[in-house]
């Protein structure tokens, strides 16, 4: 690619970016994660480490996303946050406190929406309520307001097979936000969603996390997703999944798409896809190729698609 | 046109027009009473015996008499040299296979016939018998197979504790256990039910677990960050999770209940429709006996088709594509 204008480094931050950082920095730690290692044994019954010493801390209201190649250990840390898989080794502590197991504390969203079929649009959200030991009452009001806020009031009877994949996604978020959860875990969210209806979920998910005391992670491998919604991101090398980096996104907040091109959002996309994809060696290269051969006669009668 | 119409009909997994769809379904009744009928009424068709209208000259034929046609061209052929009256008579089938219309006739006669017999019963309240047989045998099998089928397929510990076992018992076949039946449970009802509980309660457990055990992992994952835990995740995840499945499974399994019937109505004293039927085979009424295995036929089916139909009422959130 022609770099037209000379990009400024990722790391260079304006005044009220700096200052941004520095208090969010102060605000209390909500999330932190020390020295998780998570071995898995496969069937073969070797051993492949899917993580390996991983740290950092999330704090108060901050929005952290996750980036890093296929196959790095990205999903395997979400679910150890949350709860769904046990560390071979590390700690992960919530307001301080050790987390063993799942709980509502953390609410997760899963790319593949994961709603209970069998209920209509309200039953699940109201689902976590009453498993919190809410009368069906509080539940089903609470669970209006919630619907009320992603937007889908209309379908509140609706079952989930009846929904677009946009509109069940955001009855997810619904749900899990509906306890109130500490932390929002997403595991690629939106990765199944086309470019348009992911845009609009990237703003919804803005404005929720704006209005709600709520720390986010959140997976993706797209790279402008992770800039536009991040403060900042960590980035994971695979094999074994390590932290890359951790990235103070330079763009200032309130994002709005506007942003996409500006130089702060130009450098910290160069640097992530440096990071993700490195300059390879020729050699590597060549492993990767496709060894494409002409297949239309010479005489065919559209001769080059060119 | 044409072509490309026929080539609709064969479209892989492609759902034919309602038009097409209803008459083809309706052919597939109609296509076997066609053949039925063409090898019932078409003379030259197999019709392998002659019916004897007119004896002749030949000592041993009766009138209405079926004799084979070899025979009976036989003694034709020898008495056509003499000047002595020739027999006569029509191509038959053998008495085992009687026409639809006898059979259609025999289906309103079989309820109107008295028994021969003062102790004998009447066809529909064998029929009756039947229904309860297997009423009770299915219904006791699933009370005790469905949720054990869902706690094994829920949990390794119970299917570790049954499915060995179980998948062991259920190459035993059911009617093996019929002397034993009879021996603890009496000749009447009781040990009927038990063969029919034996041979559904084995293979329900294992459908069933396998049912439970294709619940999506990731809905319990989800349930379980929303905070549910284990009593809730079995009542409030796996039973609604799978109950559509559950029911398909229902039907099938009552379904293999109905072939278990035959056998377990033969053991103590035979009762029931198998009764009927081997009565009935006995004074040689064949159009009666296919009347009632039809009959056994059509209330399969027209259960199967309430419970098909209920099941979408109790379902809504199954998709138009998953249902069956
Ligand atoms: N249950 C498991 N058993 C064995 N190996 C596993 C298991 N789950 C994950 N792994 C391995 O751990 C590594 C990390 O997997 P993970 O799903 O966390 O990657 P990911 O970063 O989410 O990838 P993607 O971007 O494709 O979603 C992979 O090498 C994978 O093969
Ligand atoms: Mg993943």
């Amino acid at each position: 690619m022609t770099q037209l204008l000379e990009l400024p480094s990722y790391l260079e931050q304006d005044d009220a970016v700096r200052d941004r950082f520095t208090r969010l920095k102060q605000r209390p730690v909500t999330l932190e994660v020390k020295g998780l290692c998570k071995d898995f044994e496969t069937p073969a019954s070797e051993t492949v480490t899917a993580l390996k010493d991983i740290n950092f801390k999330t704090h108060k209201r901050e929005f952290v996303c996750v980036i890093g190649p296929s196959g790095c250990g990205k999903s395997t840390l979400i679910r150890i946050l949350a709860g769904l898989e046990i560390p071979t080794s590390g700690q992960v502590l919530l307001d301080g406190k050790e987390v063993k197991g799942p709980g509502q504390d953390r609410g997760m969203v899963f790319q593949g929406y994961t709603l209970f079929p069998w209920l209509t649009v309200k039953r699940n959200v109201m689902f976590g309520l009453q498993q919190a030991g809410h009368s069906n009452e509080v539940a089903e009001e609470d669970a209006r307001q919630w619907i009320d806020l992603v937007g889908l009031t209309q379908f509140v009877d609706s079952y989930p097979h009846q929904l677009s994949g946009g509109m069940k996604q955001r009855v997810a978020i619904a749900r899990a936000l509906a306890n109130q959860p500490r932390v929002l875990l997403m595991d690629e969210p939106f990765g199944a969603l086309d470019a348009q209806t992911r845009s609009k979920m990237q703003s919804y998910l803005m404005e929720i996390w704006q209005n709600i005391d709520i720390t986010i992670l959140f997976i993706t491998h797209d790279l402008d997703e992770a800039i536009y919604l991040a403060d900042r991101i960590l980035v994971l090398k695979a094999h074994p999944g390590e932290v890359q980096e951790l990235i103070e996104v330079p763009v200032p907040q309130p994002r709005s798409p506007e942003q996409l091109l500006s130089p702060e959002f130009l450098a910290t996309k160069k640097r992530l896809e440096d990071l993700i994809h490195p300059p390879e060696e020729g050699d590597v290269i060549d492993s990767d190729k496709m060894n494409m051969v002409r297949m239309v006669p010479v005489n065919h009668e559209v001769e080059s698609v060119f | 046109m044409s072509t490309t119409s026929t080539m609709q009909w064969f479209a892989v997994r492609k759902d034919l027009r309602p038009r097409p769809r209803f008459i083809i379904s309706v052919m597939s009744f109609v296509l076997p009473i066609l053949l039925w009928s063409l090898f019932s009424y078409v003379p030259w068709l197999w019709h392998p015996k002659v019916e004897i209208s007119d004896p002749g000259a030949v000592s041993y034929f009766k009138q209405g008499m079926l004799v084979d046609k070899d025979l009976f061209y036989q003694e034709l052929t020898k008495l056509e040299d003499s000047a002595m009256a020739l027999p006569q008579g029509k191509p038959a089938n053998p008495i085992y296979l009687p026409a639809p219309h006898e059979v259609a006739v025999a289906f309103y006669t079989a309820f109107t016939t008295e028994p021969k017999r003062r102790s004998e019963k009447w066809l529909h309240e064998s029929l009756w018998d039947s229904i309860q047989v297997i009423f009770w045998g299915f219904f006791l099998s699933s009370l005790i197979g469905v949720p054990l089928g869902i706690m094994a397929g829920t949990y390794d510990f119970f299917s570790r504790l049954f499915e060995p076992f179980i998948e062991f018992f259920r190459y035993l076949p059911a009617p093996a256990f019929g002397a034993l039946a009879v021996a603890i449970l009496g000749i009447h009802h009781a040990p009927k039910i038990a063969i029919i509980f034996i041979g559904t309660f084995f293979q329900q457990v294992l459908v069933v677990s396998n049912t439970a055990r294709k619940l999506d992992p990731s809905l319990l994952e989800a349930a379980q960050t929303l905070g549910a835990k284990n009593k809730s995740l079995l009542f409030k995840v796996v039973v609604p999770g799978i109950l559509p499945d559950l029911y398909r499974d229902m039907r099938i399994l009552l379904g293999w209940a109905w072939t278990y019937l035959i056998v377990a109505e033969l053991i103590g004293t035979s009762s029931g429709i198998t009764w009927f039927i081997t009565q009935q085979a006995r004074y040689k009424n064949f159009d009666n006996v296919f009347a009632a295995i039809m009959m056994i036929g059509i209330i399969g089916i027209t259960t199967d088709l309430i419970l098909a139909w209920l099941g979408r009422r109790f379902f809504p959130w199954q998709q138009q594509s998953a249902r069956a």
